[in-house]
């Protein structure tokens, strides 16, 4: 089973949890501003890399909250969890094996 | 003439059922009587409003009770609390006076909510059919409530004394699934009560 810990509620099975997709995604200040091909940048366009990954998850069945986390896609473990609205401590390398 | 068509009694969606309690030598299901329940979210800051002589800045996923009124912290922002069925408005009002001033949203769910007592030595083995959480006296000792997953429904499990006794307080189209789930499970811890 895949524990994931939760700022608020510590470690906690995976199936209590659902993914928001990438974290760290700024909504630009104005968006009047932008052209049609940064907006859709801004939209649709995910980094999606073989490796460490900072994503949003939230504790959907749990304590109800969002929170951002570092996971390696490649092995599916979790690295770092850590609140809303803060960086991560570390900037691990991939787990990728060559 | 209309007054007598239109009752207000409440049914509880489990009381009809052929057989509403599964019990064996460890273990026993039973589903709770009527009770009021409020749904309360605010954001406490720095203040400590205190309810029944209960802390609301208790550490979240925890669970106090006076012995009638409990109050069970679900998330940063967010609290479960129950009492006896007559004393709804009561209690409603004494959450009022004790959030005064503070912003706040109170919704009753009283109806919304359905409770389940499992009691017994094989309860935490029960919840375990369906319920990956760690219930050892360590990871989820008295005083223990949270939201989690039994099967595939939503639960607030409840903890509030010594006892192996758990409150399980699901939605009311959840129950019957919810109570069906944990009549399996002792039909699985017992061996040989028929579910
Ligand atoms: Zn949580």
């Amino acid at each position: 089973m895949l524990l994931i810990a939760c700022p608020h509620c510590g470690k906690r099975p995976e199936t209590e949890f659902r993914c928001g997709g990438q974290a760290h995604i700024a909504r630009p200040a104005d968006p009047m501003t932008v052209d049609d091909g940064a907006w859709s940048e801004h939209l649709f366009v995910r980094a999606n890399p073989k490796g460490v990954h900072a994503e949003r998850w939230c504790h959907v069945h749990g304590c109800g909250r969002w929170f951002n986390a570092l996971r390696d896609t490649i092995s599916d473990r979790f690295i770092e969890t850590y609140p809303m609205g803060a960086k991560p401590t570390q900037f691990p390398q991939s787990e990728t094996r060559a | 003439m209309l007054e007598t068509r239109y009752r207000a009694a409440r049914a509880l969606p489990l009381a009809t059922l052929p057989r509403p309690a599964a019990s064996g030598a460890s273990v026993s299901v039973r589903p709770a009587g009527a009770e009021s329940r409020f749904s309360l979210r605010a954001r406490l800051g720095g203040g400590a409003p205190t309810l029944a002589g209960l802390p609301l800045d208790a550490p979240i996923n925890t669970v106090g009770t006076d012995g009638e009124v409990w109050i069970a912290r679900l998330g940063p922002d967010e609290w479960l609390v129950g009492g006896p069925e007559a004393d709804a408005d009561l209690l409603q009002g004494r959450i009022h006076e004790a959030l005064a001033g503070l912003p706040h949203a109170l919704v009753d769910v009283s109806h919304r909510n359905v409770g389940i007592d499992v009691s017994g030595r094989q309860a935490a083995a029960v919840f375990n059919a369906g319920c990956p959480l760690d219930l050892s006296e360590t990871a989820f000792p008295p005083g223990s409530a949270t939201r989690t997953l039994l099967g595939k429904a939503e639960i607030v499990l409840i903890r509030a004394a010594a006892a192996p006794l758990y409150r399980v307080e699901c939605w009311r189209s959840f129950s019957t699934y919810v109570h069906g789930f944990l009549n399996e499970a002792v039909f699985g811890a017992e061996g040989a009560v028929a579910p």
